[in-house]
């Protein structure tokens, strides 16, 4: 954010900050050692607020709750920005310091009235300016958000909505504030830090600048070309149109995981050539022409993770891949040598090397600093440097260090799967402590608390549907139907309803999830999906 | 001898006559381990706060008529320690015999039976099995755990780490008193149907191996357990992205056991569910299902 892709803060922040507020995250349960460190920050004094449709075992560490409506983020920030600005609480030097656009943000957040966004959030008024007063009053305010706000078909505009909230009140750049997305997987950090983005060179240089694209030649010996390629969105476009023919998959399970999955594979199933690497037969790895076992990068290999923190960590081989699984790198250096080019062999040291001579953000990381180091955070860019616990401190520089910091004004649009008299309940997804995803590592050991594979809905709508505990259901989308039994779960609204992704051998819910996407990051609705139930009579299937 | 942190005030006194300066509200254990001292502690640890319970890490203060716990006691300005005379010596090896009485201490960690031979503390001194308070079977309800509190010597450690000091999850607590205090769930209800989230944060720091995986129980029950041939490799957590340090233990090219540092900022030793055990998909477990 501010021309930076990773989260601002450090883990120990929270531990000293003055408000905590986690929107649309249960970290409790989805970034469970994470959660330490914010228990530590509330036993520290700080107050926490919780923005989320459940009350979830997060929120219940909160001093609020803020039980809002999915998909209405948007109306609520922008209330708590007109609150705040309204009250005279923002920070006026840092914004005309460090920031540009304040008069259009404030001239477009002033419809959003307390009581207008309490008519879209179902927040009462008195809360939403509650939350407003905390945030621009604390000295210190940690932000932090997880797929609440980024699986939603206007994602951006949500974290948007957030980062105006920061620049309003000055809580970026400063040890103890900042805005903390925190990131699903081991490494979709590094993935993104290293290029893995249809635009990006590694270290987040932009492929259309032909200056960056000339220094990565160098060192590549071959043209890179300057044209952005698909996100996974536009390739499963593409192959609906038949323009991508051929698909190679790395350690992901679209079959199972895309939103309106029912879609996603008559695609897969349309291309001429699918070729998966993986570590276990997934159903895409079960739908290829060709599987590719790959070693465990995290057990089997050696090569760096990165954090939600922004931190650079080594990861080890401490045990042989089994059979003829091999590491990804291999794997690739192989798949180049077949396709006639006469790739060298590399170690994962070496590759890292070659990356730190072309990513400022890593210069300074070597193998043997991360080793001393415990890790080390980015941006770092020499030997000498200690790493960054926290970016954008060149916002409190007079004058700023660097561009000015934009506010960018979105609307409120409401969830893309509109409710009516057919579809009148709002599914929304999440995870569960023990299980993760689509069940690939997770399904692989037995947990004893294992659940997180019913249409979990509140004692309210269970009686308005006469459904009772334990009762299996259809549960039909504008996409799809599925069978699931339902569990009667307290900390859900009226209205709303909820279930995992874990399971989909058994309960598939992603025939459920709208694949409505947001145009700038390429995610899809998985939040919001309009659904009806219907109680399926006795003799009704059984797990 | 001075690493006190710069902005902190410094504390100075002695310890076995070595001049020894700490930071202010650091403990004697602290002033010991800066002198180069080992302390045996039982229900210490880096991690938890200590309760007290175990007085094994006794040492004599002059003026002081007890022996004082060093876990628990701050270092005072001109405080003379003594950690070798002849009182602190028998006192732990008296507290180590007593503990060895009531529980089986065979599957202690290595620093727990150094210190049984260093204080020449004879574990059949009072009969075992006469004075035996907490034995009783193995409690084995999942496929993860095993609680053996026939090896419980009721330090507190895992309920410090499942309460306050790390979890904040509250399943155990200790219940009864006296010969009849044990560690024990609410209304001593199986684990699965506990407010156990199954995170292995208690195994982490238990002394004894009252507290263990159930593969690691199984190698040990059938005389498997070989820690002088395993490895142990630093990685990071397959699942979220926390960036969570495992140590990946190995025997045989199998992960027997997987544990965090304590001393690693991110984790302070302590895991999830999925980290400590969600690594068992790799096909390399040994796990038996129940």
């Amino acid at each position: 954010m501010f021309g930076a892709g990773g989260g601002t803060s450090s883990y120990e922040e929270i531990e000293q900050t003055d408000l905590v507020v986690l929107w649309g995250s249960n970290a409790r349960e989805a970034h469970p050692i994470f959660f330490h460190h914010l228990i530590k920050g509330v036993r520290n004094g700080a107050r926490m607020f919780a923005v989320d449709p459940r009350r979830t075992s997060s929120a219940k560490w909160a001093d609020v709750w803020l039980g809002i409506e999915v998909g209405s983020d948007i109306a609520l920030a922008n209330a708590v920005a007109r609150e705040i600005i309204h009250q005279g609480l923002h920070d006026l030097a840092f914004i005309e310091r460090a920031t540009i656009g304040f008069a259009e943000f404030a001239a477009q957040v002033e419809p959003y009235t307390l009581e207008y966004a309490e008519s879209i959030t179902g927040v009462p008024a008195d809360a939403i300016a509650s939350l407003a007063h905390a945030y621009a009053e604390a000295p210190t305010a940690q932000l932090l958000w997880t797929l609440g706000i980024t699986e939603h078909h206007n994602a951006s505009d949500n974290v948007f909505a957030l980062c105006n909230l920061a620049l309003l009140t000055g809580h970026v750049g400063r040890w103890g504030s900042g805005l903390v997305p925190l990131r699903g997987q081991n490494n979709v950090q590094g993935g993104g830090d290293m290029g893995a983005l249809p635009n990006k060179l590694p270290g987040f240089a932009d492929l259309t600048d032909t200056d960056a694209r000339a220094r990565y030649e160098a060192v590549w010996g071959v043209p890179v070309p300057p044209e952005p390629g698909l996100h996974l969105t536009l390739m499963f476009e593409a192959m609906e149109r038949k323009e991508l023919r051929a698909l190679w998959v790395i350690g992901e399970n679209p079959a199972d995981s895309e939103a309106n999955i029912a879609h996603a594979r008559a695609a897969l199933e349309g291309l001429d050539t699918l070729v998966v690497s993986d570590i276990v037969m997934t159903r895409t790895a079960e739908m290829a022409d060709v599987v590719l076992p790959a070693a465990a990068g995290w057990a089997e290999t050696d090569g760096t993770v990165t954090s939600s923190e922004r931190r650079v960590q080594r990861v080890r081989a401490a045990v042989p891949p089994p059979g003829q699984a091999r590491d990804d790198i291999e794997i690739i250096v192989a798949m180049a040598r077949a396709m006639g080019h006469d790739w060298a062999d590399a170690s994962a040291e070496a590759l890292w090397d070659e990356l730190r001579t072309l990513s400022p953000l890593h210069t300074g990381m070597s193998y043997e600093r991360l080793e001393r180091e415990n890790g080390l955070q980015w941006p770092c860019p020499d030997e000498t440097h200690p790493g960054s616990p926290f970016l954008h401190a060149r916002l409190w520089a007079d004058p700023v260090e660097g561009p000015r910091a934009p506010f960018t004004p979105v609307e409120w649009v409401p969830a893309a799967d509109a409710l009516d008299d057919d579809f009148p309940l709002r599914l929304t997804t999440g995870r569960m402590l023990d299980s993760y995803n689509t069940g690939v590592q997770s399904s692989g050991y037995d947990s004893p608390i294992r659940s997180g594979d019913t249409l979990d809905l509140s004692a309210a709508d269970a009686s308005i549907h006469e459904v009772t505990d334990g009762q299996w259901v259809r549960v039909s989308s504008r996409r799809g139907a599925i069978d699931m039994p339902v569990r009667i779960v307290s900390g859900l609204p009226a209205g709303t309803a909820f279930a995992t992704m874990h399971f989909p051998e058994r309960i598939d819910v992603n025939q459920l999830t709208n694949d409505a996407w947001d145009p700038k990051s390429g995610t899809a609705e998985f939040k919001a999906t309009a659904i009806r139930i219907e109680r399926l009579g006795a003799g009704a299937e059984t797990i | 001898m001075s690493m006190v942190e710069p902005g902190v005030a410094a504390v100075d006194l002695t310890v076995d006559g070595i001049a020894v300066q700490v930071n202010a509200g650091e403990t004697i254990l602290d002033a010991c381990s800066r002198a180069g001292i080992d302390t045996p502690t039982l229900c210490y640890g880096e991690t938890v706060t200590p309760v007290n319970a175990c007085r094994v890490c006794v040492v004599e203060v002059e003026g002081s008529g007890p022996l004082v716990p060093s876990c628990s006691r701050g270092a005072e300005a001109g405080m003379v320690v003594s950690t070798r005379t002849g009182r602190v010596d028998r006192s732990r090896r008296m507290v180590l015999e007593l503990l060895a009485s009531s529980v089986d201490l065979e599957w202690a960690d290595d620093a727990l039976r150094g210190w049984i031979e260093r204080y020449g503390a004879d574990t059949r001194r009072f009969p075992h099995g006469e004075t035996a308070t907490v034995a009783q079977d193995p409690k084995i309800h999942d496929n993860l755990y095993v609680r053996d509190y026939s090896r419980c010597i009721l330090c507190y450690k895992c309920v410090e780490a499942c309460g306050e000091d790390a979890q904040n999850t509250f399943a155990i607590a200790v219940s009864g008193r006296g010969f009849a205090a044990q560690i024990s769930t609410e209304f001593d209800t199986r684990l699965d149907e506990s407010a156990c989230v199954y995170c292995g944060n208690c195994i982490a720091v238990c002394p004894t191996g009252a507290l263990t995986g159930l593969i690691e129980f199984d190698l040990r029950t059938a005389g498997d357990w070989r820690p002088e041939e395993q490895t142990s490799t630093q990685t990071v957590c397959s699942y979220c992205g926390v960036g969570c340090n495992l140590e990946l233990h190995v025997q045989d090219q199998r992960i027997v056991k997987v544990t965090s540092p304590m001393d690693h900022d991110v984790t302070l030793g302590n895991l999830c569910v999925k980290g400590r055990f969600g690594w068992q998909y790799l096909g390399n477990e040994i796990g038996r299902k129940r």
